[in-house]
């Protein structure tokens, strides 16, 4: 069936002009969990020895902390984020009616630190700022994700299917070449997973630290030598949003841990 | 090019297989092995993204491995191979600033790899 399935992305991709884009089928949508070793696997599971817990919990520390010139905690916006964050990060990226465009969960922290907290924003990949949005993530571990059905989020979800399956950088490849077309086979020595947002912020052992997705797709974007986006960039936002689509219904595993 | 292959060397030169077969591994350079498996150092770090190259030289004349490694695009216009010897067009391609207007291997790089591959036999 996937043989057909390629040979129906081939044909897709002639007329499109994009490299072959075969999706996943319904049933062989797997989280990047599957295509880890028990070990890696043994290590998410267990919250005594998934290190991603440390940014949690200093995101526990830092909810409850109060800051900038309102000197209010999210505490004191959202009170217990285990009955009021429960969900959200299944949902994310949402509309921003402030912006006008999606924003993602560390965008929506910063948000709210600048309009209700008078803070400064945290700089992407801070401690700080994935520990918040770690914390805030992980409320809704175990829920299947569930994009948020606003109408006014299509057109840029359709910008980052499109960025998905354009060609960049000087090896001249898509992200559905890997993902789509060819996750499970080996690139050197690593199983190319479907490249599924579901367990971020993560902790990866390359990395010895926690990282958002968009230091991921960054990751993947300098591989195939293309200029990366930067922090925050709208298009990453877009490829998020397709990216969650992609993966709706599978679990949240935030503090996932990968290779 | 001559039917499926280029039967003139890139450059004045013949290749070297010794510095091909250096080349050829280089998971940083050239990046073959990320995809392709084959008698070389390290077959834990091989992809199997590809076809395996052992017996490649037996299969294949210099000329349709001179080809391959340049442009597999003209062979195969959706294949996942990098073109090593063709300018990628520029535009909305995001091309990294180090590597913008150059090809991904030079004409002599190819050359090594092509007397190289074409010592494999089987
Ligand atoms: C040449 C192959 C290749 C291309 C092209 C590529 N990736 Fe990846 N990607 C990988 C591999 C291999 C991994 C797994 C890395 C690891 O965990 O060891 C990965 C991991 C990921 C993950 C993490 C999945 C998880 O379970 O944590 C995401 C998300 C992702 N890629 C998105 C993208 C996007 C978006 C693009 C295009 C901008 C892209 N990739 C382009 C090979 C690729
Ligand atoms: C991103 C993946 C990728 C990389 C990197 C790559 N190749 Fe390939 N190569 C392929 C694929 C896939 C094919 C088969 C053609 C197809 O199906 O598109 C192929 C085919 C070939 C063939 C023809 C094999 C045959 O038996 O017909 C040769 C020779 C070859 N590659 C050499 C190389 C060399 C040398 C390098 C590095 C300088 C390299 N390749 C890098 C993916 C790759």
């Amino acid at each position: 069936m996937r043989a057909l399935w390629g040979l129906a992305g081939i044909a897709a991709a002639l007329i499109c002009g994009v490299v072959a884009a075969a999706g996943i089928e319904e049933g062989d949508k797997r989280s990047g969990f599957d295509f880890m070793t028990r070990e890696t696997q043994a290590l998410q599971a267990d919250d005594t020895s998934n290190p991603g817990m440390l940014w949690v919990l200093q995101g526990e520390q830092l909810w409850r902390q109060p800051e900038g010139r309102a000197n209010v905690a999210c505490a004191g916006c959202h009170g217990d984020a285990a009955q009021s964050m429960r969900g959200v990060a299944a949902r994310h990226p949402a509309f921003d009616e402030a912006t006008g465009r999606p924003i993602d969960l560390a965008g929506r922290v910063n948000s709210c630190r600048a309009s209700r907290q008078q803070a400064e924003p945290l700089a992407p990949e801070s401690d700080e700022l994935l520990a918040l949005t770690s914390y805030v993530a992980h409320q809704s571990r175990g829920m299947p994700v569930t994009p948020a059905a606003d109408p006014r989020l299509a057109p840029f979800r359709d910008n980052g299917r499109r960025l998905f399956q354009s060609r960049i950088g000087q090896l001249d490849l898509s992200c559905a070449t890997c993902h789509d077309a060819n996750w499970g086979k080996r690139l050197g020595g690593g199983v190319i997973p479907q490249a599924h947002p579901n367990g971020y912020p993560l902790y990866r052992l390359e990395w010895q630290t926690v990282g958002s997705l968009q230091r991921r797709l960054r990751n993947c974007m300098i591989g195939v030598r293309a200029e990366p986006f930067a922090f925050g960039a709208p298009e990453s936002i877009d490829l998020e949003l397709y990216l969650m689509e992609r993966s709706r219904g599978l679990p949240v595993e935030t503090p996932a841990v990968r290779p | 090019m001559t039917g499926d292959a280029i039967l003139q060397p890139l450059t004045g030169g013949t290749g070297d297989p010794e510095r091909g077969a250096v080349l050829m591994s280089d998971r940083h350079r050239s990046l073959c092995t990320l995809c392709h498996a084959g008698p070389f150092p390290d077959p834990h770090l091989h992809g199997n993204l590809a076809p395996g190259l052992a017996g490649v030289g037996a299969r294949l004349s210099e000329g349709q491995i001179r080809l391959r490694v340049v442009d597999m695009r003209r062979l195969m216009p959706d294949t996942i191979m990098p073109s090593y010897y063709r300018v990628v067009d520029e535009e909305d391609r995001r091309i990294a600033a180090g590597w913008r207007g150059k090809p991904i291997l030079s004409g002599a790089d190819i050359e090594d790899i092509v007397a190289y591959l074409a010592t494999l036999k089987g």
